[in-house]
């Protein structure tokens, strides 16, 4: 039983979810021919909350079409709490030398969880700073963008759009930068 | 007393409402989630620290991962239409062409990359990690939603 729920909490190799996350493309194809993307979400919520006189065109659609995806963003959030709540690895994320060595360089310690500490001590102006500055860029971007890992990396890719290999190659290329040399900046401050 | 043809009679089914049936076909979306959502942690996708290993190059399990994600996609997303089979509610397998041109995908690309690396979550992850109980992701999820409205209050102004 203890070795069962062992398995269950280990985290999986890149062969084992790299295929699970492929599949999600043909299954919402097949579900309903609807296209696997996440971000659009952001724009139905928009499309929900906003009143109808302070609404831009482009928030003005039939949201109901769309529900569906609200749906599959629900289940995220019940997927986030099966495997990162029931079922939580107990040990820090596996990182290779060099990705410890960094993350040590940012003023981060590794314990177990996805998102440091650090990060998410809201008792900090400067976590508010670095997760509304990058909440901001992400909900424009992937607009702007058309998509995010999910509508461009991996539906797009999947199904040959040079579109998305375009938005794919440039988020990767705003990644590496921000990564680099953004956030030591923003951690400077928060330590 | 004439029978009527559309009268409910107690025990036998009848067809289910199109109330019922967008229930049952929300549910499977909400699995879908669920199932993606799993994933996403368990493979470590959703973890900050796995996106920032990724962006200094510093090891393959996101390269794999992203790799063989689209490997996948594509050859079962061929073979889905190939097989000529129909989607469950009975429509033609088709995949939405994006529109074309590149001023938007560079410029949108390059600002959610950098939002990308700050955080180190993409826009499903913003979900998976609130299921967690990772609560400062409503800050992000809440700025999110702002600069999507922002860019909807823009995006006549911008070069697309």
């Amino acid at each position: 039983m203890t070795e069962l729920l062992d398995i269950l909490r280990s985290p999986w190799p890149w062969y084992v979810g790299g295929p699970l996350i492929g599949l999600t493309v043909p299954l919402l194809l097949w579900l309903g021919n609807k296209p696997f993307g996440i971000s659009s979400n952001l724009r139905h919520a928009c499309a929900i909350l906003l009143p109808d006189s302070a609404k831009p065109g482009f928030f003005r659609y039939n949201w109901r079409a769309e529900r569906w995806n609200l749906a599959f963003a629900a289940g995220l959030i019940l997927g986030g709490f099966v495997a990162g709540v029931l079922l939580a690895n107990p040990e820090p994320t596996r990182l290779s030398a060099a990705g410890m060595q960094s993350i040590q360089k940012l003023g981060v310690t590794m314990r177990p969880g996805l998102v440091p500490a650090e990060l998410t001590n809201l008792s900090h102006p400067g976590v508010w700073l670095l997760l509304a500055v990058s909440g901001l860029l992400v909900g424009f971007g992937t607009r702007y963008g058309g998509g995010c890992t999910s509508g461009h990396a991996i539906t797009g890719l999947s199904t040959l759009q040079g579109p998305s290999l375009i938005a794919t190659v440039s988020f990767f290329a705003g990644g590496i930068l921000s990564a680099n040399f953004l956030l030591p900046l923003f951690m400077a401050v928060i330590r | 007393m004439t029978t009527q043809p559309n009268t409910q009679i107690p025990g036998v089914h009848s067809e289910p409402t199109s109330a019922a049936r967008t229930a049952t076909g929300l549910l499977a979306y909400l699995l879908a989630g669920l199932y993606f959502g799993v994933v996403l942690v368990k493979s470590e996708a959703a973890s900050w620290y796995r996106i920032q290993e990724m962006f200094r190059f510093e090891s393959f399990h996101m390269f794999g991962l992203i790799g063989s994600a689209v490997l996948t996609g594509m050859v079962t997303t061929a073979l889905l239409r190939r097989s000529g089979a129909k989607s469950r509610d009975g429509q033609t397998i088709t995949v939405t062409p994006k529109e074309k041109g590149w001023r938007r995908y560079v410029l949108g690309g390059l600002t959610f990359g950098v939002g990308w690396g700050l955080a180190g979550v993409c826009p499903g992850p913003i979900f998976t990690l609130l299921g967690a109980g990772i609560w400062a992701m409503l800050v992000v999820l809440a700025f999110a939603l702002l600069g999507t409205y922002l860019y909807g209050a823009l995006r006549n102004n911008l070069p697309h």
